[in-house]
């Protein structure tokens, strides 16, 4: 069978004791920062991403993947025992997940989080493996016209996600558009709004936008909050097992967020926040076993089928990416980025010309996974301790690793003065009530944009048309017309606000 | 006409100002048409775009009534001014400025000016518990960094590596 073959090539390359140790390094750095209160995967990966600068691409990519997982369980972690979500998909763990910490259940919580994920990983792996085949056989049919219209799809899901005003979100995915076309045009040569600073005609760095904006200036608001507002309470943790209630209680949660989790995944834009949101609602609907917690009160499912469900979209997120060369969201911006820097392009391409590292790829996710409860389960002490450390101690530390991440990217100090600037900017940002993930896709798919609006137009000889005539990239455009439809549906509207007040 | 959502007032400016910016800096470029697209052709598009969407913004904060106004709140002055004040030193002091004829000073000095800086932005100072925190973020930065990963930073200053 091609798949077990193919997994096999896959494990070959990432069974090896060093990217083992690559995978490892990846999954307890990504849990040690992701697990700082106000830190998600976002700023986590791009804090670490100069760690694997040094290494071989395919080590780098297993150690990134490695960091991603970690990130998340860790945000999960915070998300339970002191009720601060890291990142938006974390937004509903936090709501069952700390009610049960409060009662001592945090073991549990914690447990059910880490098996949901690691069962969800599994199969959002399988699935990844499944797709990619196909859906690379499709990526081969995509003209100029069709990459625009997906794109175009991803930032309106990236739109429709974005916590608070859709109209605010719309203007970062422009804005993100614009700065990435800053530095040299591809066609004609020309430095576009360089200033006639070197520097900036090779573009504005992306990481230097993801240090500025989600680590300065997040920095910054959490330092201008008083300490009562980031009050951090660690509860204690007796027991880490479910009990066989428990099991049982969360077993159809698990399985019901995996799957929806990965048909979520795929889509672009859609990704880990909305399926733990819709998780989380479908978990409240499904019927009540007798005995069984109220949602709200920490109920086991409450934890366990978001978690499931995030975990598996973040899985399935990375087909589009690896198969269409399209990151689906922020994060998977990051891994474009991380991977040109490893002289990687992104596409259907890598599968062929780069079997070893796509499968290894794949494989070392399932070793992520893996990784995550062998180290995590053992480790939930050390992780505790770790919140308990002041946060005076912590902000220096993390301003540090960004000025260090920025720097160490092209060993060039403009790029502190940039994220000096990205800084302000990102706290400005935070205090206008803006949502900024949306600006850093929209940044990395600037030219990618610009690109194919342009092929597609020079084939149809100025004829906007040729985004609805042909079949598949109509057929895009329709389903972002729909997202943005429903979204805007007053019904949808009201209940998309009341999810996202928690935040 | 009163703001009813400052929030969304400012963020609507924000827009326009940026996208006319743009759009003004894209007709510096060739702009051409659809079928023969000059560089100027999408950042223009974009840059009227976004200037449209900060109208729209900015003409809903006056109009939209909201709660409680919406307020920007106090904007935290210290930590900005002290963070990124802590990173231009960081930068200074790591690569010296060469157009300023300014040596660099190297990773340590750096790490340990960013500590000190940093830590003036929270509540509290404490010179003791800065001065272990700056020692031991330098050690483990010099371990990491130059020992272990062979990144190329300079760790000492640019007089004592000569």
């Amino acid at each position: 069978m091609d798949l077990v073959s193919n997994l096999s090539i896959g494990f070959g390359v990432a069974f090896t004791p060093i990217n083992l140790l690559y995978a490892f390094v990846g999954c307890l750095l990504g849990t040690l920062i992701g697990v700082l209160p106000g830190i998600g995967p976002l700023a986590t990966i791009a804090m670490l991403l100069p760690a694997t600068y040094a290494l071989p691409p395919v080590s780098a990519l297993i150690m990134l993947a490695g960091i991603y997982y970690g990130a998340q369980y860790g945000g999960s972690t915070t998300a339970i025992l002191v009720n601060l979500p890291g990142e938006a998909s974390s937004v509903v763990t936090v709501i069952d997940g700390y009610q049960m910490a409060r009662q001592g259940r945090a073991g549990p919580a914690l447990a059910a989080a880490g098996l949901g994920s690691f069962f969800a990983g599994c199969v959002g792996t399988l699935v990844l493996a499944g797709f990619a085949v196909p859906l690379t056989e499709v990526a081969f049919k995509f003209g100029p016209a069709e990459y625009f219209s997906l794109m175009i799809l991803g930032l309106i899901g990236a739109i429709v996600l974005a916590s608070g005003s859709i109209l605010k979100a719309v203007g970062m995915v422009l804005l993100g558009l614009l700065m990435g076309l800053v530095g040299t045009d591809v066609n004609s040569g020309v430095a576009r709004f360089s200033f006639d600073i070197p520097e900036l005609t090779d573009g504005i760095g992306f990481i230097v936008i993801g240090m500025g904006v989600f680590g300065y200036g997040e920095i910054i608001s959490n330092l201008g909050k008083h300490a009562s507002e980031r009050q951090v309470f660690a509860a204690e943790v007796k027991g880490l097992m479910p009990t066989k209630e428990d099991f049982r209680n969360m077993l159809p949660a698990v399985l019901r967020g995996t799957l929806l989790g990965s048909a979520l995944g795929i889509l672009p834009g859609g990704g880990a926040t909305m399926a733990a949101f819709a998780a989380y609602t479908i978990e409240k609907k499904a019927r009540m076993r007798p005995g069984e917690v109220p949602f709200g009160k920490g109920n086991i499912r409450g934890v366990a089928g978001p978690e499931s469900a995030n975990n598996a979209a973040s899985q399935t997120s990375f087909i589009p990416l690896l198969t269409l060369g399209i990151p689906p969201n922020a994060v998977m911006a990051l891994m474009v980025g991380a991977m040109t820097i490893h002289n990687i392009q992104p596409g259907p391409q890598v599968m062929t010309s780069n079997p070893e590292l796509f499968w290894g790829l794949i494989a070392s996710m399932w070793i992520g996974n893996a990784m995550l409860i062998i180290l995590n389960l053992p480790l939930i002490g050390i992780w505790i301790k770790l919140l308990t450390v002041p946060y005076r101690w912590l902000f220096p530390a993390i301003v540090l690793f960004c000025a260090i991440g920025v720097y160490s990217t092209n060993n060039n100090t403009f790029d502190i003065w940039m994220v000096a600037i990205f800084g302000v900017i990102g706290y400005s940002f935070i205090k206008l009530g803006i949502e900024p993930a949306p600006l850093l896709l929209g940044f990395v798919l600037g030219p990618m944009m610009e690109e194919n609006l342009r092929r597609a137009l020079l084939l149809s000889r100025g004829d906007w048309s040729v985004f609805v005539t042909r079949g598949l990239s109509a057929s895009l455009l329709a389903v972002a017309a729909l997202l943005l439809v429903i979204v805007l549906l007053p019904s949808v509207k009201r209940k998309r606000e009341e999810a996202f007040v928690e935040e | 006409m009163a703001v009813k959502s400052q929030k969304d007032f400012f963020s609507g400016l924000l827009f326009i100002v940026v996208g006319v910016a743009f759009a003004w800096g894209a007709t510096n470029y060739k702009i051409g048409d659809a079928a023969r697209m000059g560089p100027g052709y999408f950042p223009l598009l974009l840059g009227v775009l976004l200037a449209i969407l900060g109208v729209i913004v900015t003409f809903n904060a006056l109009v939209v009534e909201t709660e409680d106004g919406d307020k920007i709140g106090s904007i935290a002055w210290r930590p900005l001014f002290f963070i990124i004040l802590s990173n231009l030193t960081f930068g200074v002091l790591l690569g010296g400025l060469p157009s300023f004829g300014l040596p660099y000073m190297g990773l340590i000095a750096a790490i340990i000016a960013l500590t000190f800086i940093a830590a003036l932005a929270g509540e509290e100072f404490k010179f003791k518990e800065v001065l272990i925190l700056s020692f031991i973020l330098a050690l483990t930065c010099y371990v990491t960094f130059i020992v272990m990963l062979k990144l190329q930073f300079p760790a000492w200053p640019a007089f004592i590596a000569g």
